[in-house]
């Protein structure tokens, strides 16, 4: 069984879970810029953050035989305090980078005009660059702000199509299933989806477009969750197909969008790697 | 995967770089490949928001794959003609694998000592490709005795292939400080049950002092019967 965590936040897991990861079947996961937990105080913070998930992060990952790319954003909560919004004006040197393949975490956390504008600002950034975007819905109040959200969408130059909504539930799949958007769910043990929820929403919606992610992070998490889902659903009937299209193709479908993917892992042992004629001497 | 024998062996040349690429690279990347390097040529320096070769050196993985990308950024830098000051910028704002692309072009690029605290920042990282790349021929050239000790040792501790470092046979022969760090190395690891790296000993004889200690431990006693090659080094 392969398996591609299409959201997952590394930089806050050991290395153990890399390895617990790779032993359950995960090759690929995308890691999105999200809050630290803890507010930012400057957009340094933010450049050293994605420095790290364009550096440490896809070393520590290839390690453990898992390819590893992110999403690069001003999430939506921060989006809210000014000492934070000028990161907007340094995303672009970061979005031409390899291996950055949407522009994410993006979308709404309160519902305020600040957040509205860094969403629209980053969905004409995804459009610039060729990426597609992973866009958050919030937990509070969450079916009115999918819909504000894919209001927004509709009136950027990023067609839906190119968009992931993600942390959808029974409330909100069957409106952003019919906007034409990727369906994300944030599989968790508390909140958010379970296992025994999102088999149930495959059975009800079909697995077009569905990527189930483990969203896993600083809180109470579990970076097995995709391996879970996948077992509930061969338990449950699905076929090994059904399984390989949502934990696998969809999300190599979605973000192979951007052009970027590369699921080839190169062995961070290979400290020869390239050409031998690269290194020389003398 | 060909292991790379950078110490004591000729120059990198740049044309053999080049003649390399031009064999390996498939229709569609080579062309892109060429394109680039005359627009490096043509326009070098910053200008707009983000110079055209920046852009390519961005992109060069996607557009040449990874095995080719280093050779790729080289050449480019190479061609936009950047200096100390330029690669120190591209260093910084880069990813781990355009930094990896600078540290190697150091040699081609810096005359002088200059973009020394470069070297400096890739050794204190813990990414061994990042660690390979910087233990080059720029390093052999620039790094002092201590840093440069440093850098052997931190090669031993991550699992760098000490074949890595350039020009070491030279830079060990006579060095007894180099020789105590490795004995006592050694010493540690074998009071702790664990193997000494063959690295080790090999470093050990360059430097021209008498071979450590043998130190067979026991399996039972061995907790690291492999030298993990990425050890906390933190």
């Amino acid at each position: 069984m392969r398996i591609f965590d299409p959201h997952i936040h590394m930089t806050s897991r050991t290395t153990d879970d890399y390895e617990a990861m790779h032993a359950a079947g995960v090759r690929a996961v995308v890691e999105p810029a999200f809050w630290l937990g803890q507010p930012r105080t400057s957009p340094a913070s933010f450049l050293d953050y994605f420095d790290s998930l364009l550096g440490w992060e896809p070393f520590r990952a290839a390690q453990y035989g898992i390819a590893h790319h992110c999403a690069l954003a001003l999430n939506p909560k921060e989006a809210n305090d000014p000492r934070c919004t000028p990161v907007l004006d340094e995303l672009p040197r970061y979005l031409v980078k390899d291996r950055v393949v949407a522009v994410g975490e993006i979308g709404y956390d309160a519902m305020t005009p600040a957040e509205d504008k860094a969403l629209a600002v980053q969905l004409q950034l995804a459009a610039d660059h060729g990426l597609p975007a992973l866009v958050h819905t919030p937990h509070r109040d969450k079916l009115t702000g999918l819909r504000r959200t894919l209001d927004v969408v509709r009136e950027s130059a990023l067609p839906l199509d190119r968009v992931l909504v993600d942390h959808l539930n029974e409330t909100t799949v069957r409106e952003a299933k019919d906007s034409g958007c990727w369906l994300g769910f944030s599989v968790y043990p508390d909140t958010k989806m379970d296992e025994r929820r999102m088999v149930a929403l495959l059975r009800a919606y079909g697995p077009e477009r569905v990527l189930v992610d483990s969203a896993a992070d600083w809180g109470r998490s579990d970076p097995l969750k995709t391996r879970k889902v996948a077992d509930l659903m061969l338990t449950e009937g699905f076929t090994e197909d059904d399984v390989d299209r949502v934990l696998w193709r969809n999300p190599v479908a979605f973000y192979g969008l951007s052009g970027r993917l590369d699921l080839e892992v190169t062995a961070p042992d290979a400290t020869h790697e390239g050409n031998s004629v690269l290194r020389g001497g003398e | 995967m060909t292991p790379l024998r950078s110490a004591g062996t000729a120059p990198a040349r740049l044309d053999a770089l080049r003649a390399d690429l031009d064999a390996g690279l498939g229709a569609d990347a080579r062309a892109w490949f060429h394109r680039a390097l005359q627009e490096a040529a043509a326009h070098p320096g910053t200008h707009g928001p983000i110079s055209v070769w920046e852009l390519r050196l961005a992109e060069a993985g996607r557009r040449c794959g990874n095995r080719h990308a280093d050779a790729v950024r080289v050449l480019l830098l190479h061609a936009a003609r950047a200096d100390a000051a330029t690669l120190t910028r591209v260093y910084h704002q880069g990813t781990a694998d355009e930094r990896r692309a600078v540290l190697h072009a150091l040699p081609h690029l810096v005359p002088g000592p200059d973009a020394l605290p470069l070297v400096e920042d890739a050794l204190r990282t813990n990414d061994t490709r990042l660690l390979a790349a910087a233990v080059g021929p720029y390093a052999a050239r620039h790094l002092d005795a201590h840093a440069w000790r440093h850098a052997v040792l931190k090669c031993l501790f991550t699992g760098v292939p000490v074949d890595a470092v350039a020009r070491l046979a030279d830079r060990a022969r006579g060095d007894g400080e180099l020789a105590r760090m490795l004995t006592d190395h050694a010493a540690e690891r074998t009071a702790a049950g664990r193997t000494v790296p063959e690295d080790l000993r090999h470093v050990l004889a360059l430097t021209g002092a008498a071979p450590a200690p043998s130190s067979a431990p026991s399996p039972a006693a061995d907790h690291s019967s492999t030298d993990h090659p990425h050890g906390k080094e933190s």
